[in-house]
């Protein structure tokens, strides 16, 4: 059933976009088909990007998405091992940890393009050079599963984690996994000093990958709450009749806005830049806002009624140069702290 | 056969003199092949270990022993690889002696189940006992709460003794198969003789028998133990979310950016170095098997009679391969048809998303296409390369064969996360740059298969006569001629079992992998453990279910070919 959905979903969106005139048929378009594909390293949830891709390739026949989907961390490694190795392999590169792309600008590793639809983004969304623009926005929420914690007593703060009650029961994902993890930790240090992730290891938490990965613990009864996580990911699962409930903790929830760059080496620029256009196009990130359950930058996009506004929540930002300079502590500490 | 027969002259040494002139070629550079493919990896490896900016150093070293965290790993991997051997040993001794001995019903079904556990991927098994066995969520503690009301979980498999039991439930086989051999192999004069004595039967099981298969035991507990200090996806299955790491998981998050492949280096030598030891302890073992009743095949032997026992060892048997093979396939079928695999399976949780989600992911069309490619290449390339090696070795051809024989079996220590450190610096730079490339991942597995490959062919070769092989170069054949025309036809079989051993070796392999692919080099185990890390266990479960369909599809035609039970055949493993 969403299969169909899915599909009409896919056609509807393609027949929208090729109305545009000359939205798919200019010679930016004809370059870009010559180069015949574009290769996306993603830290997006797999359906997600997928689902991404997907449209892409109805929207622009003949030119293929290749998609590598990873954890934020893990795909740095991976460019940065490529490069050591003058491997050019990589055009658009997206992950959820914004001092990734400080760290890329600085060594010149990216180009310097500004997609179509940016102008009306929020400040928080954009790269004062013109290297980077925030493609998604997720927020890190507290998760349970309610056939296990009555909503009562799920935990509403994030020091509410830390009561010993919750030994045994709790899961995390990993800052040196995923950027979403990585910002959320930061953003938490802020908040409540390192001390906070030192008394919440003493609950014996469950320690996954990525920012997606607690969502199916939750949802599977291992464990009865997740610590962290992107919220998008949570409202999906939901969504699909799974048993979780977000908590969007008064102290404020960690903004983590996923920044997407093209590559200066790009192998294939031209469907690069067509590639990036068409995500950052109203369309896309209405689906990403709809069906995702994404926060975005875009002023246009209207978003679902089950799920709060971004400017009902507090948020707190982390600064991508501050990101950026201490991920080897934020990583460090963490695997000090939770073991490995 | 029409050339002018030499009638002269035909001293073993001119015939060797012959032989260097026409074939020699190659045979030395299969021999340079093999050394390069091994010694320049190892070379870079040592030299990376104590190479820092201002030249030769040990501080890697030093901070390796001094570094707590990596102490503790060091520490996990000796505590897992330890009581893993000793549980391998302790499911596969009894088994082994129930199969060779006694009147237990089904031996063939057991036999071939454990073939199956065999060759399951040790991952695989691990990430369907996450599913059976998750404290909370797991089938199997779900089922004894509501069975006994109780409150607690019956396995936590995210424990150290977790780990060790389903390590061991894949490394048993290597026992099994060790004592099996043994015992069809020792003559049970002695054990009658004690039995008409009056000895009753465990009386001469434990008195008699196993003195006589005592360096098997040993041997076939190091194999075990081997096996464990080098795995990599279980512990990282299990260890990780528990947070404690093993040396192979530590090696592979030192490789994380920012990289610190020197520290991985100096962290992959002690490792290595242990399996060398261990190694070379069994071959000891193996060596001084100086019992005169072992070496020749026994007559026809009675098997002893369990009687009243007769069942409930059978029950045992299946109820340690319901753990190793049934549940996990079980759970993985059910995961790959699921909506939600913690969920019943009614028909509300049924779909077949899975497999088109799976399918249809572009990553996993480029890697089962490159797993096909890596598979097939690496299973010519490994076997004709062992084939020629084993030839080479077994009628001592060339000058230093022994050396030759010791480096086509060093590999057997090399553990796939150090062998992939290793290769990732030598391929990494001029004049061989092959990271990035399909390439990479082929030397290595190459590497990672040649012990296997190489025994496989050895045992082929030693029951081939060189008579033959010799009327044909009396008729005037040249080596290779012979080679292609009178020894290959004869080792054909040996050959196709070569083949299909590499093959599946390849198919499965993660540990080294894990650290040389790139996204555009991914094979479909990294596609597995790239989906466990984002917690896809719907699509995990159908690539599981795909590999073991192409693994069984191997062995079934291997069977088919032959004609044969291939398990016995297998002497060590890699």
């Amino acid at each position: 059933m969403t299969r169909i959905l899915f599909v009409l979903n896919l056609i509807a969106l393609s027949l929208a976009l090729s109305a545009v005139p000359g939205f798919a048929q200019d010679a930016r378009a004809e370059a870009a088909k010559k180069e015949g594909k574009v290769v996306w390293y993603t830290s997006l949830a797999l359906p997600s990007a997928e689902k991404v891709a997907k449209l892409f390739e109805a929207a622009y026949p003949g030119i293929k998405v290749e998609v590598h989907r990873s954890g934020s961390q893990r795909i740095l490694q991976q460019v940065m091992q490529e490069l050591q190795a003058n491997i050019k392999n990589v055009d658009v590169i997206h992950t959820s940890d914004a001092g990734h792309f400080v760290l890329l600008k600085e060594k010149k590793l990216l180009a310097k393009y500004t997609p179509a639809a940016v102008d009306g983004f929020p400040p928080g969304f954009k790269d004062k050079d013109g290297y980077y623009y925030g493609l998604r926005a997720t927020v890190n929420v507290i998760a349970y599963n309610p056939k296990i914690v009555p909503a009562a007593e799920a935990p509403k703060t994030w020091k509410d984690l830390l009561d010993p009650k919750w030994k045994g029961k709790l899961v995390t994902a990993h800052p040196g996994y995923s950027g979403v993890i990585a910002t959320h930790v930061l953003a938490l240090v802020h908040l409540h000093g390192w001390d906070y992730w030192k008394q919440l290891a003493q609950n014996k938490l469950m320690l996954v990958q990525s920012a997606v990965d607690p969502a199916g613990v939750v949802a599977s009864g291992e464990r009865a709450v997740a610590v962290d996580g992107g919220d998008y990911y949570y409202y999906q699962m939901k969504k699909k009749g799974n048993p979780i409930e977000t908590v969007y903790p008064k102290e404020g929830v960690p903004l983590v806005v996923s920044p997407t760059a093209i590559a200066s080496f790009a192998p294939h620029p031209s469907a690069a830049r067509l590639f990036t256009d068409f995500t950052f196009s109203r369309d896309v990130q209405q689906v990403l806002a709809d069906s995702e359950g994404l926060y975005t930058g875009h002023p246009g996009v209207k978003y679902p009624a089950d799920k709060p506004k971004m400017s009902e929540l507090k948020l707190l930002t982390v600064d991508p140069e501050e990101l950026e300079k201490r991920n080897e502590e934020i990583k460090a500490r963490f695997v000090e702290f939770f073991g490995a | 056969m029409t050339r002018m027969v030499r009638s002269q002259g035909l001293t073993p040494r001119f015939w060797r003199f012959e032989a260097m002139d026409r074939s020699a070629p190659v045979w030395v550079l299969t021999a340079a092949a093999l050394g390069l493919l091994i010694l320049l990896p190892l070379g870079w490896l040592g030299f990376m270990s104590v190479s820092g900016e201002g030249g030769i150093t040990l501080d890697h070293y030093a901070r390796v022993f001094t570094d707590l965290r990596l102490q503790k790993a060091l520490w996990n991997t000796v505590v897992l690889a330890f009581w893993s051997g000793l549980a391998a040993l302790a499911i596969g001794l009894p088994m082994a002696w129930l199969s060779a001995r006694t009147d237990l019903p089904c031996k063939r079904v057991i036999k071939s189940l454990v073939m199956a556990s065999f060759v399951t991927p040790p991952f695989l098994g691990a990430f369907a006992w996450v599913m059976l066995a998750g404290p909370n969520a797991g089938y199997l503690n779900k089922l004894y709460r509501s069975l006994t009301g109780a409150e607690g979980a019956l396995v936590n498999i995210f424990t150290m003794p977790g780990l060790v039991f389903v390590v061991a439930l894949y490394t048993f086989p290597y026992v099994y198969i060790m004592i099996v051999n043994t015992l069809e192999l020792i003559a049970s004069d002695l054990e009658e003789a004690a039995s008409i004595l009056g000895a009753n039967h465990l009386w001469v099981a434990l008195g008699i028998t196993l003195p006589m298969v005592l360096p098997a035991i040993l041997s076939g507990f190091i194999l075990a133990v081997l096996q464990a200090l080098a795995l990599f996806g279980s512990p990282a299955i299990l260890a990780l979310p528990a947070g404690f790491h093993t040396i192979t998981t530590q090696i592979w998050a030192l490789f994380q950016y920012p990289p610190r492949v020197e520290m991985a280096a100096a962290f992959s030598v002690p490792l290595l170095l242990a399996t060398a030891l261990l190694l070379l302890v069994q071959k000891r073992l193996l060596g001084r098997r100086g019992y005169a009743a072992v070496g020749g095949k026994g007559q026809a032997r009675r098997p002893i009679p369990l009687g009243f026992w007769r069942y409930p060892a059978l029950l045992g048997c299946l109820a340690v391969l319901a753990c190793a093979v049934f549940l996990p396939y079980g759970i993985l079928a059910k995961a790959g048809f699921s909506r939600a695999w913690a969920q019943p399976f009614t028909w509300d949780n049924f779909t077949l998303a899975n497999w088109s989600f799976t399918f249809l992911y572009s990553s996993t069309q480029a890697a089962i296409v490159n797993t096909l490619e890596l598979g097939i290449l690496t299973a010519c390339v490994g076997a004709g390369l062992a084939t020629l090696l084993a030839y080479i070795i077994n009628r001592k051809l060339i000058v230093g064969h022994q050396l030759l024989a010791f480096l086509v079996l060093a590999p057997v220590v090399i553990p796939g996360v150090v062998l992939a450190v290793a290769l990732f610096i030598a391929y990494t730079r001029p004049p061989f740059l092959l990271y990035g490339t399909l390439w990479i991942l082929f030397v290595a597995y190459l590497t990672k298969e040649m012990p296997v490959g190489y025994s496989q062919s050895d045992a082929t070769f030693r029951g081939i006569q060189p008579e033959l092989e010799e009327a044909g170069r009396i008729l005037g054949a040249g080596r290779l001629r012979v080679l292609y025309e009178i020894t290959a036809p004869l080792a054909r079989s040996g050959i196709i079992a070569t083949w299909c051993f590499i093959f599946i070796g390849v198919i499965r392999e993660l540990s080294a992998s894990i650290i040389l692919f790139t996204p555009n080099t991914k094979v479909i185990s990294v596609v597995i453990f790239d989906l466990k890390e984002e917690g896809q266990f719907g699509a995990i479960a159908v690539l599981g279910l795909f590999m073991l369909v192409m693994t069984f599809a191997t062995v079934v035609l291997m069977q088919t070919l032959l004609g044969r039970d291939v398990l016995g055949s297998r002497q060590s493993g890699g």
